[in-house]
């Protein structure tokens, strides 16, 4: 059985409504209007023991919503979940203990005392044994660098020593599945990277699997083969990260080099390889061309131009994501009274 | 290293053996025992940082019995009201401050916080029931606030010259499980209320009737002596005497005997019938919890 299965997973919020001003407020005294907005809409995927799954979907598409759930925090609407064998939201503390959820807006340490002292509050919680518990924070502070964070409190600390200080919280219990919600939101570049790398190296020392949503990119290419997209709350695409590309990415970048002197101009390019330029350097132009007309653009181009120097490409990863998430979200209404 | 490239694999991180989990589901007193010591530490080491804001709250908690000694001395003038000289309304408030402290519980101002915000998420992620976490706070609140309160009471006590003659050492010790059974059934009740916070995401107005009731029904306001009869009756039959009035009727020498056991009999009916109800409420609680926020 995989570590975490998901079936039609659904949460609906019922959520109060009213216009601003005063004469809405006295309005809503009387009648009480309120709104469902439906989060998730029946979400079905599995992650295997070990598994590494970027969680993508713009804001609002239900990301979190779907990670509470799966921490316990929240009652599904409708549909089933299992992640380890238990339910998460029944909150067993057998699955509690063995579960984290790192929130990278939300302090999960206590603001003040030093940061070790939390740590071994920890230790009591998750029933760490003394030597586990010695083992395991010098690995996390030496991984991490911790050093002298440990025994400074946490509201001393900027956000990137405290998100640090947050994760190896977290992983003090060895958890077996590891919610990432945003971990590296706010942090400068070098920081990310070291998050990074750093839950890539508890992934591969423990065979944790773990779900993570993140804005950056980067984020998920460096930890993640495979992503599982929601949209409006709905699975939109569940696979590896190049067919996520291939599937929706409608173009390729054919990047030219041409020898000095050649003159063409945009319009004769955009003939000549059925596509578009998307921008000219001094030497170089590179175009936009539908995928399957690649092979026979860059034979065209090679055919009729001087070129020095074609590269193909599939368009950055950012833009394909953009297209993808690019209508907005949509709330399924209902107006009760 | 760019975010594109590959991850370096150190060979002598592969896995071992998972290591041994923790038997969550069977409860260990040793465990919870270590976990409330850690817990305490740190809620006292926090109640310690802010110990400016805790005297603050101190000092606020002696104008009030401040007031009441005032009005009730001058009520009762030379004689007495319902069975109270001007000295023993001295000893009554004052003894009530302490109560008042050892007793208070201020997580239903909490809760709306917590849920409005989503605060409550991480105590929910622990394998460990966040009432356990409030428990401890408060405590080490008490002890902290008691360093202030005691002193306040002596010297206020010196001060309006309070007759505390009822004050033997056998209501001393009388006394000890009836603050006991009032600090577990206060918690254990305003918790209750405070859940509630879970349904209404304005809790405060409820706040404020349910302290109004306690208040004038646990005898903050008046010693119960001084209602008219159909309401000590009422009074008599709602959790809010037991919690206030009875620990400090029987520190000062006034419940002895029967009314003494009647009073703990009380106290443990309502512990039991709270801590029911906790359970009932918590249940659902969390089902409605939307944890706000990320």
């Amino acid at each position: 059985m995989a570590d975490i299965e998901v079936q039609d997973l659904g949460k609906t919020y019922v959520v109060p409504e009213r216009e601003g001003g005063v004469k809405a407020a006295l309005a809503s005294l009387a009648r009480r209007r309120t709104r469902q907005v439906r989060a998730v809409a029946g979400v079905s995927f599995a992650v295997e023991q070990g598994e590494v799954v970027g969680f993508l979907g713009p804001n609002g598409a239900g990301k979190t919503t779907t990670l509470k759930m799966l921490a316990g925090l929240l009652h599904p609407t409708s549909g089933t979940a299992t992640v380890l064998g238990h339910t998460p939201w029944l909150r067993d503390r057998a699955y509690l203990g063995r579960m984290a959820l790192v929130m990278g807006n939300r302090n999960q340490l206590q603001w003040d005392i030093p940061v070790l002292d939390s740590y071994r509050l920890y230790q009591a919680i998750f029933r760490i044994g003394p030597a586990d518990f010695t083992r395991r924070l010098d690995e996390l502070t030496e991984l991490l660098e911790l050093g002298d964070l440990l025994r400074k409190p946490v509201r001393n600390l900027s956000l990137g020593e405290r998100m640090k200080c947050e994760i190896a919280g977290s992983l003090l219990h060895h958890p077996a599945v590891l919610f990432l919600d945003e971990p590296t939101i706010g942090l400068d570049v070098a920081m990310q990277r070291r998050i990074r790398s750093f839950v890539a190296e508890y992934n591969q020392r423990t065979g944790a699997c773990v779900m993570l949503t993140s804005h950056y990119m980067a984020d998920v290419q460096a930890l993640c083969r495979r992503v599982v997209v929601i949209h409006r709350g709905r699975l939109l695409f569940d696979g590896a990260l190049s067919a996520l590309v291939e599937r929706f990415a409608a173009h390729k970048v054919i990047t030219v080099a041409f020898e000095e002197g050649t003159t063409v101009s945009d319009e004769e390019l955009a003939a000549l390889v059925g596509g578009t330029v998307t921008g000219r350097t001094a030497t170089s132009v590179t175009v936009q061309v539908p995928r399957a007309q690649t092979p026979t653009a860059a034979g065209r181009l090679l055919a009729t131009l001087a070129v020095v120097d074609l590269t193909i490409e599939d368009p950055p990863i950012e833009g394909v994501i953009e297209d993808v998430f690019a209508s907005p979200a949509e709330e399924v209404e209902h107006e009760r009274r | 290293m760019s975010a594109g490239d590959p991850l370096p694999v150190r060979e002598h991180d592969r896995p071992g053996p998972p290591p041994a989990r923790p038997a969550f589901g069977s409860f260990s007193p040793a465990a919870l025992g270590l976990y409330y010591r850690r817990q305490f530490a740190s809620a006292l080491a926090a109640n310690l940082a802010y110990r400016g804001a805790v005297a603050i709250w101190v000092v606020t908690s002696v104008i009030q019995p401040l007031v009441f000694i005032v009005v009730w001395r001058t009520v009762a003038g030379s004689g007495s009201t319902g069975g109270y000289s001007a000295d023993q309304f001295v000893a009554y408030f004052l003894v009530m401050m302490v109560v008042d402290h050892l007793t208070f519980i201020w997580h239903m101002w909490e809760f709306e916080y917590r849920i409005r915000t989503g605060a409550f998420s991480p105590l929910l992620l622990r394998p460990v029931h966040p009432i356990h976490n409030d428990v401890c706070e408060n405590v080490s609140y008490k002890l902290v606030g008691l360093v202030g309160i005691l002193p306040a009471a002596v010297v206020l006590a010196v001060v309006f010259d309070a007759d505390l003659s009822g004050t033997t050492p056998a209501a001393v010790l009388a006394f000890l499980p009836a603050v006991l059974l009032a600090m577990v059934l206060r918690f254990v009740v305003e918790w209750c209320v405070a859940l509630s916070a879970f349904w209404l995401t304005k809790v405060s107005a409820m706040n404020m009737v349910f302290f109004s009731l306690f208040t004038f029904l646990g005898g903050q306001f008046a010693p119960l002596s001084v209602l008219p009869a159909w309401m000590q009756t009422v009074a008599a039959w709602t959790p809010f005497p037991w919690t206030l009035a009875f620990p400090v009727e029987v520190l000062l020498g006034r419940r002895t005997g029967g009314e003494l056991l009647l009073g703990y009999g009380a106290q443990l009916v309502w512990v039991v019938v709270a801590l029911l109800v906790l359970k009932l409420l918590w249940r659902r609680a969390t089902r409605r919890y939307s944890a706000v926020g990320a």
